[in-house]
């Protein structure tokens, strides 16, 4: 579980909620994120010094202006979102006949709930449903690009972005790249 | 008509009579019209029966005569066997199987539950399909999710042997059927998007025991091919015609995989398939062209050795995974009759090749839409004899990582992706379920875990330009590449079509209909909705003296995936976008089997 942990390393201004997730405390996150109860309003974005914005309660989140220009991580987002995770969950976080709708899930679940599903998966096989999400916790291609699958898929669930491929979208930050190059490795 | 049918079947049973080889109990099985023994209805998968009590005629006033629910939610291909008085119905995952007595009203006989790890479920791309199962000598072979290959009792489903096929934990899965062959079972595997290194493996029929395996990248002592008598059109391939194509070790990781449909011919001993992408989906991260991925093989089943290979789309782009069908005809060709075989492949061309030499004859675009390249290069003298002519604006490769290259035609899922093409001998002519869906397609970096998905590209699909149809069923001419006529549907075609001496071609549609259509026109004769979107192939067989139609309905797979809440159109302006029809708003999941007769 290295690659969450320094993702999460990196991060020492979240909150403690996201602690366990250092520490690998799969289950108690995992037990503390289904149980959640849906999020409160989060209130105006905050831009950050790496180019990411975040809310009132510190998690990461999305910024776009009246043109539809989106921050980075929106777009980044966007794109690994439609490498990783559509051909699951469909097109736009809108669903499929395999897996649910992201963009609805995500009024649901936590930033802290979204990390914990994704890093160890879950099951649900009752009622003959099959459905299996794979722990994907040491899948550097989703886990280097987790907060920004989280905030693509936040936009999506608040209505702020489109179906599609975002009209615009801000530079990419120094930050963001130094932290892909450190957390995919050296380009081969 | 009647002395003209009788003399058609006459001439091919005698021509299938001297393959004293094959299978005994499936050549016997499949010149049975009233059995249906194996998917594609015949070795050489043209899936045409030469019943025909329901003709174009009287489909019209056919009507559901049974049905049976598979108590399985997720997207149901294939379709189910007729063996003698039983017909043997699969399911996706879990993958079941139960065998049902035509005798007594589909009273189950026996059901065989593998107990399988759920955890295959999120390795396997796009659904849980299976597309079927296999009979030879009195057993039943399922190859499951977990790439468990079983051989059953066909009377009795008690497990005869069973082999592991491969490894889940390493992204490697199963969803096609497998093809039996004298002694023995040939099988294929998934897991493209997962950087698995892909075989054609053959075990023994009686025990299970392997025989060979033959990968699509690799050393040429792995890929079984020789190099001085290995051909690619017309040529031997010479020494390391694959490593010589990859950069480093990516071979390793190479995809190429084969989880399409297998036909065989007697005469020739040779079985052809097609060999899938190279992973990853982000070109530039393996330069070369990738051999023998997006190929065409045709190999001995006794020894696994090659005979020829042709690379349709060398250094893959745009995931046009070239598994799809490969349908064996006797046709002539500028009036000599020659020994064919045909291939609809995702890049959207439609080839004709000489399948005892691997001689490319035709390759024609069979959807007008095509624009990735601009023709394949069919002349011999040039350097580039028998590739694609790629255009450059397309060419994500080109365009480099980071770059959206747009309006690429066809889309990921291919002009067609693997529901199988009918041939109907009567009329000379292929039916083709086909997809018009394009797409914008941006590949990025991304790096390789074992066991985990490796894409590395984001793809955008939306209906091609002109219309809103996402499909179309086409009639084509595989001697001179042309389209005969074509019939548009709001979605993509997902169902494997079926060609009866009747005059009559039926297939599904993604909303759910059963459809029958005159053969020679395309002209709709017959539709039923049946309750769930169909991405299965249709069938028939006969008993007690009556013909039978059947079909799964149960929609999933990469099309329910890609099409449940619609397209949208990324170049249509704001306004427009999302104006495509969701197959959410058609039809729900559920597997049900349909069958349909003419009334008593």
């Amino acid at each position: 579980m290295s690659v969450v942990t320094d993702i999460v390393e990196k991060h020492p201004n979240r909150r403690a909620g996201k602690v366990c997730l250092a520490l690998s405390v799969f289950t108690l996150c995992a037990v503390f994120g289904l149980v959640g109860a849906a999020k409160a309003d989060s209130g105006p974005a905050t831009p950050g010094e790496d180019g990411k914005y975040t809310d009132a309660s510190g998690d990461p989140t999305y910024n776009i202006d009246k043109d539809g220009k989106t921050d980075w991580y929106t777009y980044s987002g966007f794109r690994r979102y439609h490498s990783e995770c559509h051909v699951c969950h469909g097109p736009d976080g809108m669903g499929s006949s395999y897996a649910p709708p992201l963009k609805d899930s995500l009024k649901r679940l936590s930033y802290t709930d979204f990390l914990a599903v994704v890093a160890q998966g879950r099951k649900n096989l009752e009622n003959g449903q099959e459905k299996v999400m794979p722990e994907l916790g040491l899948n550097k291609n989703v886990m280097c690009y987790i907060d920004d699958i989280y905030i693509y898929l936040k936009a999506r669930s608040d209505d702020a972005v489109a179906r599609g491929r975002p009209p615009d979208h801000e530079a990419k930050p120094k930050a963001w790249q130094d932290a892909q190059d450190s957390c995919m490795g050296a380009p081969s | 008509m009647r002395r003209l049918y009788t003399s058609f079947l006459s001439v091919s049973l005698l021509a299938l009579n001297t393959a004293a080889f094959a299978n005994e109990s499936v050549q016997k099985g499949s010149q049975d019209p009233k059995q249906w023994v194996m998917q594609a209805g015949n070795y050489a998968n043209t899936r045409y029966s030469t019943l025909d009590q329901i003709t174009k005629n009287n489909v019209a006033k056919i009507v559901p005569a049974w049905s049976f629910s598979t108590g399985v939610l997720r997207g149901h291909e294939g379709a189910p066997l007729v063996i003698g008085d039983v017909m043997y119905v699969h399911t996706p995952f879990p993958n079941n199987v139960y065998a049902l007595d035509l005798n007594n009203d589909g009273k189950i006989l026996w059901k065989y539950e593998p107990k399988q790890d759920p955890n295959v479920v999120p390795v396997m791309c796009c659904d849980t399909v299976n597309r079927g199962l296999a009979y030879a000598d009195g057993k039943i072979f399922l190859h499951q999710a977990d790439t468990t290959v079983v051989a059953l009792n066909a009377q009795t489903g008690k497990v005869e042997w069973s082999v592991a096929n491969g490894d889940p934990k390493r992204g490697e899965t199963n969803t096609a059927t497998v093809l039996p062959v004298k002694d023995k079972v040939i099988v294929g595997i998934s897991g493209g998007e997962f950087g698995v290194q892909c075989h054609v493996t053959a075990y023994d029929i009686k025990t299970g025991a392997r025989v060979w395996r033959a990968f699509s990248e690799g050393p040429d002592d792995q890929i079984m091919v020789n190099p001085e008598k290995t051909t690619s059109l017309g040529k031997p391939v010479g020494k390391d015609s694959s490593l010589k194509t990859w950069q480093g070790d990516q071979w390793k990781t190479g995809g190429g995989c084969t989880w399409g449909w297998y036909s065989y011919d007697p005469d020739l001993n040779l079985f052809y398939y097609g060999s899938g992408n190279p992973s990853t989906w982000n070109p530039k991260q393996r330069p070369g062209d990738n051999k023998w991925s997006m190929t065409l093989w045709a190999r001995n089943p006794d020894t696994g050795e090659a005979k020829w290979v042709y690379q349709m789309t060398p250094h893959d782009e745009w995931d046009f995974d070239g598994i799809n069908e490969v349908p064996l005809v006797d046709q002539k060709i500028d009036g000599k009759d020659r020994k064919l075989l045909v291939h609809f492949d995702r890049n959207g061309f439609g080839y004709t090749l000489d399948r005892v030499t691997g001689e490319l004859l035709v390759a024609e675009k069979f959807d007008p839409a095509v624009n990735w390249a601009t023709k394949v290069d069919m002349d011999k003298s040039s350097p580039t004899y028998g590739r694609p002519l790629v255009v450059a604006k397309y060419s994500t490769e080109h365009n480099g990582e980071d770059v959206n290259s747009q309006g690429i035609c066809p889309a990921a899922l291919g002009s067609k992706d693997q529901q199988p093409a009918a041939y109907s001998p009567k009329t000379g002519l292929f039916y083709v379920p086909t997809n018009h869906v394009c797409m914008d397609y941006e590949p990025f970096r991304v790096s390789y875990t074992p066991g985990q998905p490796y894409v590395g590209a984001t793809l955008t699909m939306f209906p091609a330009p002109g219309g809103t149809n996402m499909g179309n069923f086409i009639a084509w001419d595989a001697t001179k590449g042309k389209i005969v006529w074509s019939d548009s549907e709001q979605f993509s075609v997902w169902s494997g079509a079926l060609a009866t001496a009747g005059d009559v071609v039926f297939y599904g549609t993604l909303e759910g209909y059963l459809k029958a259509v005159d053969a020679k026109t395309g002209k709709e004769l017959y539709k039923y909705k049946t309750p769930s979107g169909i991405i299965g192939n249709v069938m028939t067989y006969q008993h007690k003296g009556r013909q039978y139609v059947a079909v799964l309905s149960g929609v999933g797979g990469w099309a329910g995936i890609g099409l449940a809440a619609g397209l949208a159109d990324p170049h249509a302006g704001l306004g427009a976008v999302g104006g495509y029809a969701a197959l959410s708003n058609y039809t729900a999941l559920g597997g049900t089997l349909t069958v349909f007769a003419l009334p008593e």
